[in-house]
């Protein structure tokens, strides 16, 4: 599990936990009967162990584990609080803030935890996990012990918590040893049906090889599992058998004591030996690290992909470099190696990208809340529903998108949902929904945004666009349903009559159109009144790397992105025609407009254009067509997108720029601002 | 500040025309020479364009344009000085930067008001040393005009 989003939370909440921990503790020592100070700590204790063991920081989760227990012996008065005992509960509460700063100052947060946990344990007589109270009748259980049996090997402090608990709860805990028949033949198939098995009547912790392994059939004939039901040992030994090809199965119960006992036994050892061999006075991380055979995966800081990153987009120059150069020289040798070494770079840098993919939950995982906050402020009632928070997206996409996105959940929640008397009203549920779905499509990846609220009253938008002059009364008439819906973010636009807090504070949704077509992206609406609006948004996978037609203005290069060019023509100045005032071509039919980029770009004029052909560049926006007149085209070509610097914000119709083989910076253009 | 303590500022010294300037050395990350500049379209008219400054694209703007004085040639004498500013990183193109000295802050007085006609806000303030007269600027000023949003305006 990806922890590191939930990592400033945590430290934030477990200064909280250690402050009420201390704090009742200084209580404690003037009132040592008070139950509802041992409640309290207890309390802080046990929140504090879950988060440490979901954290993945064990010393951590051990040390509050043992405080836990402490009081909860306290709790049901099988020990009396001391002085003496305060002072070594002092001591331990230390002992946890001092983890907790080392995991705040970066740390890993890993500490010789054997020594107060001695301390700790000799408090509690009962110790050893004093939750074993409600288990004498596993402890009793003998424990099977024959040798071919394969035992669970690792199992860590978060699986030890639930499985002690389980306990407390009278659940029974088993290790359950299945063997497949050797002739079997999806032995994948048979593992998924025992395991169905299993979690109709309990849950399984632990499965070794690991439930993914199982399922790629990465294991011999045999498995094990850490198994929790309130079944007894025979019931399931009979309910796996059911499943055919199985040969052999072996349920023996699971006694967390004896595996911590077991445990600590050869980590003793272990930590003896570490210790003989350094001969440090104090070491921080005497506890080996666990070493776990099965993972398969490795944490990489983000930094150094984009460093990987960097370099990479350096190659890639000197790729085009190289390309511009073997074009040149024509000789066979050199071409063929270019072109190997391209397609080679080419399978790197989807790698690479892949490598840097996240899923975009971490954008939405913010939602709910904001919403909920946001339906408390307007008085609104409203649920929230995320599909597909798994798609997963370019970091640097995933960096940029968020303020887009909230930016149309205001809307949606400020003018789509209404109040819960309107809905009432017309006959809707009194809370309202909002959905944010994701999902790949092609090179795309589609955002949705939609609520079931009022649906976009036209008359209104279209009245008040005439009004504010973002369209011609003549031009309204002519406009399709989506076509006015869109009108909602073009500048200079906004329908709610009063300014709200929430949203419509003068940026309105023409801000949320322009950032998502820099990002190469574009969005439209759909909506039908009284049933809602969605937003849907289209993203490019990447931003990083992408392929553009080089053209030339004069003495200017300019890049097309390939995305938005249908096609490149030479046309005869004959073809060109004009119609109020524009020039425009028939292109297959189509009727295009020019747009003359040497005039819109306002390149110097060096040399007298009077050939007959003009070479033009077909691009599109949704279904809307332009033809960018240029002066020659140069070459199609994988560039890589940078951004043109903090200062330089808002440059008309120019996305990004790129750096060419030569080292020269050619400026890429924004089709999109160009077609109106 | 106490007085007798000499407590000096370290600037980069730069000419442009006749006249000498000086921004604080931590805000200025290289100085370079001339190179290449891709022009930008539709910019205010000092952003001269974009340059390709070790693989990273950095806006550079003229300086004499920036302070309404004629604009000339660029000889072998003209540098762009690479200003830092929080996250932005702007070039300075000026006729030439050749000095880092160490000026007694003491000697840094208030820009006079009279400049010329129109008052410049982009003076931080003025150093007398013996024989020269700096002009210290203020960067983020310099960069973003006031009047700017009323280009862009009248641009878009």
């Amino acid at each position: 599990m990806d922890t590191s989003q939930y990592l400033d939370v945590f430290i934030e909440e477990s200064a909280d936990h250690l402050e009420v921990l201390y704090k009742q503790l200084l209580e404690l020592e003037k009132h040592p009967e008070e139950k509802e100070i041992i409640e309290e700590i207890f309390r802080a204790a046990h929140t504090l162990k879950g988060m440490a063991a979901t954290m993945g920081y064990t010393d951590l989760a051990d040390v509050t584990h043992y405080l836990e227990n402490v009081f909860d012996s306290i709790r049901y008065d099988k020990i009396k609080v001391q002085p003496s005992m305060v002072d070594v509960l002092f001591e331990t509460v230390d002992y946890l803030n001092e983890i907790v700063e080392d995991i705040s100052s970066g740390g890993e947060g890993k500490r010789d935890v054997t020594a107060i946990l001695d301390k700790i344990a000799a408090l509690d007589s009962n110790s050893g996990p004093a939750s074993d109270e409600g288990s004498e009748q596993t402890e009793n259980v003998s424990i099977d012990t024959s040798d071919e049996l394969k035992h669970v090997e690792e199992v860590d402090e978060f699986e030890l918590t639930i499985l002690k608990e389980s306990m407390e709860r009278g659940f029974n805990n088993y290790e359950i040893h299945i063997e497949l028949s050797k002739e079997c033949l999806l032995k994948g198939a048979r593992v998924f049906m025992v395991f169905e098995v299993l979690e109709q009547f309990g849950e399984v912790i632990k499965s070794e090889p690991t439930v993914n392994e199982l399922e790629e059939e990465q294991f011999d004939n045999s498995f094990t599992v850490l198994y929790v039901s309130k079944q007894s040992k025979e019931e399931i030994e009979q309910k796996i058998n059911k499943v055919s090809e199985i040969t052999k199965v072996e349920v023996t119960p699971f006694s967390v004591t004896e595996y911590t006992a077991k445990k600590n036994e050869a980590e003793d050892a272990a930590i003896e030996k570490a210790a003989q061999a350094k001969q440090e006075k104090d070491t921080p991380k005497a506890t080996p690290a666990k070493k776990s055979v099965t993972r398969k995966t490795i944490r990489v800081n983000i930094e150094r992909l984009d460093i990987l990153m960097n370099l990479f987009e350096e190659l890639v120059i000197d790729r085009g470099r190289l390309e511009t150069i073997s074009a040149e020289l024509d000789h066979t040798d050199l071409k063929e190696t270019v072109e190997r070494m391209t397609r080679v770079s080419g399978d790197l840098q989807n790698i690479i990208l892949n490598m840097r993919m996240v899923p975009i939950d971490q954008v939405f995982n913010r939602f709910p809340r904001m919403i909920r906050q946001l339906a408390r402020d307007l008085d609104k009632n409203v649920d929230v529903e995320i599909i597909g928070a798994d798609t997963e997206l370019d970091r640097t996409v995933i960096d940029e998108i968020g303020d887009p996105l909230v930016h149309l959940i205001r809307n949606a929640m400020d003018h789509g949902i209404e109040l819960p008397e309107e809905r009432q009203k017309s006959g809707k549920a009194e809370q309202g929904t909002i959905t944010l779905e994701a999902y790949h499509s092609g090179n795309y990846v589609m955002i949705e945004i939609s609520d079931d609220g009022a649906g976009i009253n036209k008359e209104k938008v279209l009245e008040s666009a005439i009004e504010k002059g973002v369209v011609k009364k003549e031009e309204a008439e002519l406009l399709q349903d989506q076509q006015i819906y869109e009108l909602i973010m073009a500048s200079g636009f906004s329908t709610s009559e009063t300014v709200s807090d929430v949203s419509g504070r003068g940026v309105g949704l023409d801000v949320v159109k322009n950032t998502i077509e820099t990002l190469g992206g574009n969005i439209s609406i759909d909506a039908s009144p009284g049933a809602g609006s969605t937003f849907s948004i289209q993203l490019p996978l990447t931003l990083s790397i992408i392929s553009v037609l080089l053209v030339e203005l004069e003495k200017e290069k300019y890049a097309i992105p390939l995305s938005s060019i249908i096609e490149t023509a030479i046309i005869e100045k004959e073809e060109i025609y004009s119609a109020h005032h524009k020039k425009v071509i028939d292109f297959r039919g189509h009727v295009v407009p020019l747009v003359f980029l040497q005039k819109t770009f306002e390149v110097p004029e060096t040399s007298t254009p009077s050939e007959e052909y003009i070479s033009v560049v077909i691009v599109k926006k949704g279904d809307k067509l332009a033809g960018l007149v240029v002066d020659s085209f140069i070459g199609q070509q994988e560039v890589v997108l940078k951004s043109l610097g903090a200062y330089l914000t808002n440059t008309y119709a120019i996305s990004g720029a790129t750096i060419l083989g030569d080292g020269e910076v050619a400026l890429i253009i924004d089709s999109n601002a160009l077609i109106k | 500040m106490s007085m007798d303590t000499e407590v000096n500022k370290k600037v980069i010294v730069f000419q442009l025309q006749d006249e000498e300037y000086a921004v604080p050395v931590e805000q200025v990350s290289f100085i370079e020479r001339m190179e290449p500049i891709t022009r930008v379209p539709r910019v205010a008219s000092f952003v001269k364009g974009v340059i390709n400054l070790r693989g990273v694209v950095t806006p550079v703007i003229d300086l004499r344009n920036r302070f309404n004085m004629t604009e000339t040639e660029h000889t072998e004498a003209t540098r762009i000085i690479i200003i830092q500013l929080e996250e932005m990183e702007v070039g300075l193109i000026v006729d030439a930067a050749n000095d880092v000295i160490d000026i007694p802050v003491q000697s840094i007085e208030q820009a006079p008001e009279v400049v010329g006609a129109a008052s410049v806000d982009y003076i931080e303030g003025v150093a007398k040393l013996e024989e020269r007269l700096l002009l210290l600027l203020d960067i983020q000023k310099v960069l973003t005009p006031e009047d700017l949003e009323e280009i862009k305006k009248a641009e878009g």
